[in-house]
């Protein structure tokens, strides 16, 4: 009877160890709404094998990250709940588990100790009064019963194993201490602490910027290889799928579309989806409509529809005791650029090198020094009126689309408001125009009438592209308008922008940190870095021949969407990106740019 | 069937909702609501026409309205919710005092309102110097004991039924200042005012048309829960013989005069307390129902 025992015990050890690590097989999960429930996963089967790192990629409302949360039974509650199917767990102690028919109090034992998980933003999931020692200790000591030193110990561990420096000096600091970057490899110590059998990242990299992205994936990589952990990647980026998946699962509407191994994905899809899905992959150097040489010089030989000389925005600090400014951020020093009819000026930089700044400056939001000259009409001499006249020339569509509409009001009233506020036309010649602005830009009339979250993502977007352009403005500035949009529809919405670039000659100041992006749509490019420009000159110049050591990094560091052209080593930043804030009195060194022909300017390493 | 220029497109054939006219419609389809419009109703009519739906006077002590003792009467056939200790009729005072209650109720707070609005918005959204400035005026208010305050005040002024109404709305708009203060700030953080800047709109369009509508649902509710705390002070100054004189009669005073006899007379306070409640009751089921209706993301989820 006992021997029997043992031997099943024996054959269920051994099965473990060669067969996958966990097995979803038929999985369903609903979620309630007001109209009923709503399936966002349905039978969705996959395994997961050990060590290897299994992608799930698909656009927002795939399901999953839903599906991420079923398996960690951390679906939303009330609401959330798994409608059927079978989430098996092959653990090397406890043998076979299924997760769906565990209570609360055995599948805390399982969360964190043997199925860990690391989200997108790193700030929200660190809990921002303990200290980072705290939060790793404790977690630590919960699942091992380990003393409070030895806890500790293993802690600076796992710092030390994300490569964090002065590891045992991080334990005392809070999470806003330290970088976006940073916080993101704490998670990840976190997570890998306990050595977990199962890794699941979701989206771990997209709220960081490109060259700290290439270095988090590059850690994932590494410690994966060193410990044989299983990780089960999250993301809408298929750079980042082709850089780290062995198999990738396509999903699209809570139903996989597509299995396979990434090479197999990438070099002949089956799915139309996935095919569609590659095909709006925005990829350096292979940019669609790209306009010709020719067309762009010929534009820049106009005058200029926007000059800024000299731009400073300082934010001052306060602080001590009296509340008096004892330190500024120097969010734009000196930036100077000029921008021709018809020409598109993109601004890249990673976040908190000014460029937003600068772009909220030119649209008169932050109070700035220096130069800026619109339509030939320098602003700093305008009396308010005239002020007012020259701003109508420049227009902006933001991130977030929802955000920048009043969600209060109809949208055919948000479009109108630009012609109402400046005082043009009569009511209905107005709804006229606003009618035609909705046809222009792939939206029916008979929507005027609806309010803001009625529309999805990529046509709320094009709500604020009509808006924008209303007004005929000769600027539209773009602060990373399709960074939040899903690939496809972030295709869309860059060729809509192209074409009413030649429909209207109307010039863009278009701000992104996505390289690819950039490279697609811009004729000139300016690299910013800590408040100043680093290289500015010709889209070709600046892609094929980066003259900055930054701007060299940056397009390193973009994940490209091709399994054949993983790279092996991704570029590691020397150090953190210096601060921006300076106490009062502290000079910024100004850099000189050299010319290298062409209008190709950059910053020589002095 | 997709559309190829934006096949991001929902499918055709979704109606655009009529504009406005639907607010009416949608909030008699709510009984709550609707019961809150009743119990006003109901109120308003009670105190227009209260001369003629009794046959007393408020404030005539009727040589039967006693027992032989001097005790008040009970609820009975001639005196319907019974008398008070001066021998006059409940039901005659309550309706009676529904004027005063409803003048207090809605003037004072609604001047309250506007106070504390003008004050938060203006304070939130311009910030600066004259943001500091009148938050620590509001909070100096806060600071000071308001029925100090009401005292003072009704000291200065000859006390009649709208200074009363004044006293209370200058104790009483300190708070709506506070939350609408935070609200604005919060508000004109975000990108759509941004965005309202960037086309040119005006400080106070954007004041108007932008953050004064998100503002309405905290507006509603402040308003509709102040009422009865806006009666519950006109009692309490008039118990202090700063309120409404008597013999007026008023909701809070019929309470504050009787409340000792509480154990040997209890319908004198049941019924001018049930009164208070039904209209801060109802005003507030109708302040639900309009934050709700108001709020145009909430359609379609009804």
């Amino acid at each position: 009877m006992s021997a029997g025992v043992v031997d099943e015990h024996a054959y269920a050890a051994a099965e473990v160890a060669l067969g996958p690590v966990l097995e979803i097989t038929g999985l369903s999960v609903g979620v309630r709404g007001e109209d009923g429930e709503r399936e966002v996963v349905s039978g969705l089967s996959l395994s997961l094998k050990r060590g290897e790192t299994l992608c799930i990629a698909g656009e927002s409302g795939s399901g999953k990250s839903m599906t991420a949360l079923a398996i960690m039974q951390l679906l939303p509650q009330p609401a959330g709940r798994i409608v059927s199917g079978t989430i098996r767990l092959f653990d090397k102690d406890r043998g076979a588990v299924e997760l769906t028919a565990l209570d609360e109090r055995r599948m805390r034992d399982i969360r964190g100790d043997r199925i860990a998980m690391i989200f997108q933003e790193p700030m929200t999931s660190l809990n921002p009064v303990l200290s980072i020692g705290r939060q790793l200790t404790e977690s630590i000591e919960a699942h091992t019963g380990l003393s409070h030193a030895e806890a500790q110990r293993r802690a600076v561990e796992a710092l030390k194993a994300v490569r964090i420096s002065e590891a045992e000096s991080r334990l005392r600091q809070f999470p806003h201490e330290l970088s976006g970057g940073m916080r993101q490899r704490v998670m990840i110590a976190m997570a890998l602490a306990l050595e977990p059998d199962v890794l699941i990242a979701d989206e771990p990299t997209t709220a960081l910027d490109v060259t700290v992205q290439g270095e988090v994936l590059e850690l994932l990589r590494d410690l994966q290889r060193q410990h044989g952990t299983s990780v089960i990647l999250i993301t809408h980026d298929m750079g980042v799928v082709a850089e780290m998946a062995d198999r990738v699962i396509v999903m699209r509407n809570g139903r996989m579309v597509e299995e396979g191994a990434t090479a197999d994905i990438f070099a002949k899809p089956r799915a139309a989806y996935t095919q569609e899905l590659l095909a709006a992959v925005p990829r350096i150097g292979a940019g669609a409509g790209r306009r010709n040489t020719a067309e762009a010089e010929r534009a820049a030989g106009q005058e200029k529809v926007a000059v800024v000389n000299d731009l400073h925005v300082r934010f001052d600090l306060h602080g001590g005791f009296f509340g008096r400014v004892n330190r500024r951020v120097h969010a734009v020093e000196g930036v100077s650029f000029s921008i021709a009819p018809n020409e598109t000026l993109a601004l890249v930089g990673e976040s908190g090198c000014g460029k937003s700044t600068t772009a909220k400056a030119l649209a008169g939001l932050v109070p700035y020094t220096g130069g800026v000259t619109i339509g030939g009409r320098e602003l700093s001499g305008l009396g308010g009126d005239a002020r007012k006249a020259v701003r109508r020339d420049v227009q902006m569509v933001f991130q977030d689309p929802y955000a920048s509409l009043d969600p209060r009001m109809r949208v055919g009233d948000l479009v109108a408001e630009p012609l109402l506020i400046h005082g043009i036309g009569s009511k209905r010649e107005r709804r006229e125009r606003v009618a035609a602005l909705f046809e222009r830009v792939g939206l029916s009339p008979g929507q005027m009438e609806l309010y803001p979250h009625e529309f999805s993502g990529g046509q709320r977007q094009r709500i604020c592209i009509a808006r924008a352009l209303a007004l005929r403005p000769k600027l539209i500035i773009a602060d990373e308008s399709v960074s939040a949009l899903d690939v496809s529809v972030q295709a869309r919405v860059l060729d809509l922008l192209k074409e009413l670039q030649r429909e209207f000659g109307v010039a863009y100041l278009f701000i992104s940190h996505d390289m690819a992006v950039v490279e697609n749509i811009s004729d000139r490019v300016a690299v910013m870095y800590l408040g100043q420009i680093v290289e500015i000159g010709s889209r070709d110049q600046v892609f094929s021949n980066p003259r900055h050591p930054y701007t060299r990094r940056l397009i390193e560091a973009v994940p490209v969407p091709d399994p054949s052209r993983r790279r092996t080593r991704f570029a590691r930043l020397d150090r953190e990106i210096p601060s921006a804030t300076r106490r009062i009195g502290e000079t910024v060194p100004k850099l000189l740019l050299k010319d290298f022909g062409g209008g190709h300017l950059a910053a020589v390493a002095d | 069937m997709t559309n190829p220029i934006a096949p991001d497109l929902p499918a055709a054939g979704r109606m655009p909702a009529k504009p406005r006219a639907g607010v009416w419609r949608r909030l008699v389809k709510r009984p709550l609501a609707l019961l809150g419009f009743l119990i006003v109703a109901i109120v308003v009519a009670g105190a227009i026409l209260a001369p003629w739906l009794t046959g007393y006077d408020p404030n005539e002590q009727m040589f039967d309205g006693l027992t032989l003792e001097g005790s008040p009467l009970p609820p009975n056939a001639k005196f319907w919710l019974g008398t008070d200790l001066l021998g006059r009729d409940l039901l005659t005072r309550i309706l009676f005092g529904a004027r005063t209650s409803l003048i207090i109720g809605i003037v004072a707070n609604g001047v309250a309102l506007l106070i504390g609005t003008l004050v938060g918005v203006t304070a939130g959204y311009f910030r600066g110097w004259i943001g500091s400035a009148l938050m620590r005026f509001t909070d100096l208010m806060m600071a000071f004991p308001a029925l100090l305050l009401a005292i003072c005040l009704a000291a200065v002024f000859e006390p009649s039924l709208w200074i009363v109404a004044m006293v209370i709305a200058l104790v009483n708009w300190v708070q709506t200042a506070r939350v609408i203060y935070t609200e604005t700030s919060s508000l004109s953080e975000r990108e759509f005012i941004d965005a309202e800047r960037t086309i040119g709109a005006s400080a106070p369009r954007i004041l108007i048309r932008h953050i004064l509508p998100h503002l309405l649902p905290t507006i509603i509710v402040w308003g509709t829960l102040g009422i009865s705390t806006t009666v519950l002070l006109e009692a309490t100054l008039s118990y202090l013989g700063i309120g409404v004189q008597p013999p007026t009669a008023s909701w809070g005073n019929i309470i504050f005069e009787n409340q000792t006899y509480f154990q040997a007379a209890p319908w004198l306070v049941f019924f001018p307390g049930a009164a208070i409640l039904a209209l801060a009751l109802a005003f507030n089921l109708i302040g639900d129902a309009l934050r709700d209706i108001l709020d145009p993301t909430q359609r379609g989820r009804e």
